[in-house]
């Protein structure tokens, strides 16, 4: 399912050639619409929930979803990006949390 | 040296073909995809020879493309201390069920293996290790990881090492001369141009070949693309060197893997990682069926079929058993999930799931082409050149080698840049074929300039062909089950896709990508029917099960299936090519 864009938070990445989400997606599935200037998702069917857009997006505003054909109302799963590590916020549908960091490079 | 940045999505109206600008670049070594194996090539080749000029065209943005977008949670294969090349080869052999397999190269891949994965650990991998500053294994080969990064920075390296990464190009043809490749041509599916890229050599690395099957999970709202292997990967590295007469090995030797019920979510993780064992839905431990094949350990295609077959036998659903598992192991194993498929663990948590009170349910994947992991790829010499003069293949692409997973394509190539390197030695550019290349041109851009049209949407050719391909040529709906009759139809059906070709449509650059993208599939899918046709024997259930000839047949089929399509008239010759054994001893045990 596409990443939901928080239209609030997302700015577009006015000014950069690309946006970070249409930079990262492998499939290029995400672009910046020229009317509202807010990302948006081309093809909802077409997504992997690889979440590279999710982890590159700067304003955090994009939340990858599982389709409700698959997964249950409403849980919730945030990349944050450091240096050398990444931490992933998540919350489950009876809204339990967990959270878990990982170094990511050594370099 | 330069990581050349894709544009926004350009708002073009081209009404002729005139309109279409055309980009002509030349370079020594061309790699068509820069995922895992095509950013090893980039690296190998500038060591060797850091004047040569590198090109990468590259379908998505490098740092994020292919098959590890997402990161990884294991090297698959690492070769432990007092264990020898020969034994990984042995191994793979036996997961296999025998072969055959093409030893000799599965043996260079491995003598490459180790130091490849020592790359990666330099360039910054963080790769866990126990409190004495051993490599952890998480089973016989296989060691862990944290590879969220894994991707980015493979792309890193190759872009220091000085290639030039034309991003969001897709290739579509390549360039040849009196019957050798002189590179190739690509759509900017950005900016709208039509790129020549004219090379002494051409390495394709393009990934196997996802989507050729319907998705179990496919609804018709939002999750078509939820299967295990990179949806982006459609096999279009192995469509352009078989539309040129180069021969492909193995196809029929489909990847079917199982896993995680209702989202394609790795489960060696669990079952390897974890030592949960598989159960169906009486609590029966179902590999012990198959003790005399080995059991927990038999061969991959076996454990894949298994939990199928119980479904079939009324004994289903199957799970993998975590309830033995601490809170502190199933963090560990959230954590590996993170690594290589975040979204799986988005997944438990819209199932509001605990894995030590709850099993995870399992179930087959849709069959993947991936001559990373099975057999089916191009027929490659030992320098990794293709049957056609200067096309060369690594990691996914190339075929005869299962087993090599990450590890194994990053040697691979290692291997594939040397082989191209040395090839061009004293090579000049071949001359360009204007004629030939307007008609390519013209080909690419059709859909796109005839968009007014009345006509057909990609996606629905796709989903035309996923659908005939999952219930005619053995997908899952039908068990992985096919025979002579049901194949005969997909070719027939087929043959009037490509003949439709014409009517594809495409509304702006991304569906012009995807109609390139569709025909390519069409052509591939094509090639793998007529691999499963040509093994009237089942040699591998689940990967390849033929229900009208349910046997193993040693006397005609202990051989290598090919295909190759005569490049005038688009007809398939099928023909076979002998195993030959290099490592002794029994073929069935590692």
């Amino acid at each position: 399912m596409p990443p939901k864009v928080d239209i609030r938070r997302c700015t577009g990445c006015a000014g950069r050639m690309e946006s970070c989400c249409e930079e990262a997606c492998p499939g290029d599935l995400m672009a910046v619409h020229p009317d509202t200037g807010k990302a948006y998702c081309r093809a909802a069917n077409e997504c992997w929930d690889c979440m590279s857009c999710v982890k590159n997006c700067p304003a955090g505003a994009l939340e990858t979803k599982i389709p409700y054909q698959i997964g249950y109302y409403k849980a919730t799963l945030r990349p944050i990006m450091g240096k050398t590590s990444i931490t992933w916020k998540c919350r489950d549908i009876y809204g339990k949390e967990f959270s878990y960091t990982c170094i990511n490079r050594t370099r | 040296m330069a990581n050349i940045p894709a544009p926004r999505m350009k708002n073009l109206q081209p009404d002729d073909l005139e309109d279409i600008e055309t980009c002509m670049i030349e370079c020594d070594l061309l790699i068509v995809g820069g995922g895992n194996a095509g950013c090893f090539v980039a690296i190998e080749a500038a060591r060797i020879d850091p004047s040569l000029k590198v090109i990468i065209m590259e379908k998505a943005e490098i740092k994020r493309s292919g098959a590890c977008a997402a990161g990884m949670d294991a090297i698959n294969t690492y070769i432990p201390a007092g264990k020898t090349p020969e034994d990984l080869v042995r191994w793979s052999r036996a997961q296999v069920g025998g072969g055959p397999l093409r030893e000799d190269l599965a043996l260079s891949n491995a003598r490459e293996l180790n130091e490849a994965v020592h790359d990666l650990e330099r360039w910054g991998l963080p790769i866990l290790r126990d409190e004495n500053g051993n490599v952890r294994y998480r089973g016989k080969w296989d060691i862990s990881i944290h590879g969220e990064q894994l991707k980015p920075l493979m792309a890193e390296k190759a872009v220091q090492s000085g290639a030039d990464v034309y991003n969001r190009v897709v290739g579509t043809s390549l360039l040849m001369h009196e019957g050798r490749c002189a590179g190739a041509t690509g759509l900017g599916v950005r900016n709208g141009k039509f790129y020549i890229f004219r090379a002494k050599a051409t390495v394709v690395s393009t990934g196997g070949a996802g989507t050729l099957y319907k998705s179990y999970t496919a609804d018709s709202t939002d999750s078509g693309a939820q299967i295990w292997m990179c949806p982006y990967c459609v096999g279009s590295g192995y469509a352009m060197g078989f539309r040129e007469g180069a021969e492909l090995t193995s196809l029929e030797q489909r990847w079917v893997a199982t896993r995680s019920k209702d989202f394609c979510g790795p489960i060696d993780t669990i079952s390897v990682g974890y030592g949960s064992p598989i159960i169906n839905a009486r609590g029966e431990r179902i590999m012990s069926r198959y003790e005399h094949l080995g059991g927990d350990a038999a061969p991959r295609y076996i454990r894949a079929n298994a939990p199928m077959e119980e479904w079939l036998a009324g004994r289903g659903p199957c799970y993998c058993d975590t309830t033995h598992l601490t809170s502190e192991d199933s963090a560990a194993m959230m954590r590996d999930y993170l690594n290589e498929r975040p979204s799986f663990v988005l997944f438990l948590a819209a199932r509001g799931q605990d894995v030590t009170r709850e099993p995870v349910e399992i179930y087959g994947s849709d069959p993947y082409i991936l001559g990373g992991h099975t057999g089916g790829g191009y027929w490659v010499d030992m320098q990794r050149m293709t049957t056609v003069p200067g096309l060369f293949a690594a990691g996914e692409t190339a075929g005869g080698n299962p087993n090599k997973f990450v590890g194994g394509c990053c040697a691979e190539g290692k291997l594939a840049a040397r082989g191209a390197v040395a090839y061009i030695k004293d090579l000049a550019l071949a001359p360009l074929d204007t004629a030939r290349l307007l008609r390519e041109k013209k080909r690419v851009f059709a859909p796109f300039l005839s968009r007014r049209e009345e006509g057909i949407r990609p996606v629905e050719m796709k989903e035309r062909l996923q659908r005939l391909m999952d219930e005619y040529a053995g997908g899952l709906s039908q068990f992985y089950r096919t025979n002579e009759e049901r194949l005969d139809y997909a070719l027939r059906h087929i043959a009037v896709l490509q003949s439709q070709f014409v009517y594809l449509r495409a509304k702006d650059l991304h569906e012009l990508m995807q109609a390139m993208e569709t025909m390519d599939r069409v052509d591939v899918a094509q090639a793998v029917v007529h691999h499963l046709k040509a093994r009237k024997e089942t040699r591998w259930a689940g990967w390849q099960t033929r229900t009208d000839y349910p046997e193993k047949n040693d006397v005609d089929f202990d051989c290598f299936i090919e295909t190759r399509r005569e490049p005038a008239t688009g007809i398939i010759d099928t023909f076979t090519r002998p195993y030959k054994q290099i490592i002794p001893g029994d073929r069935y045990t590692a």
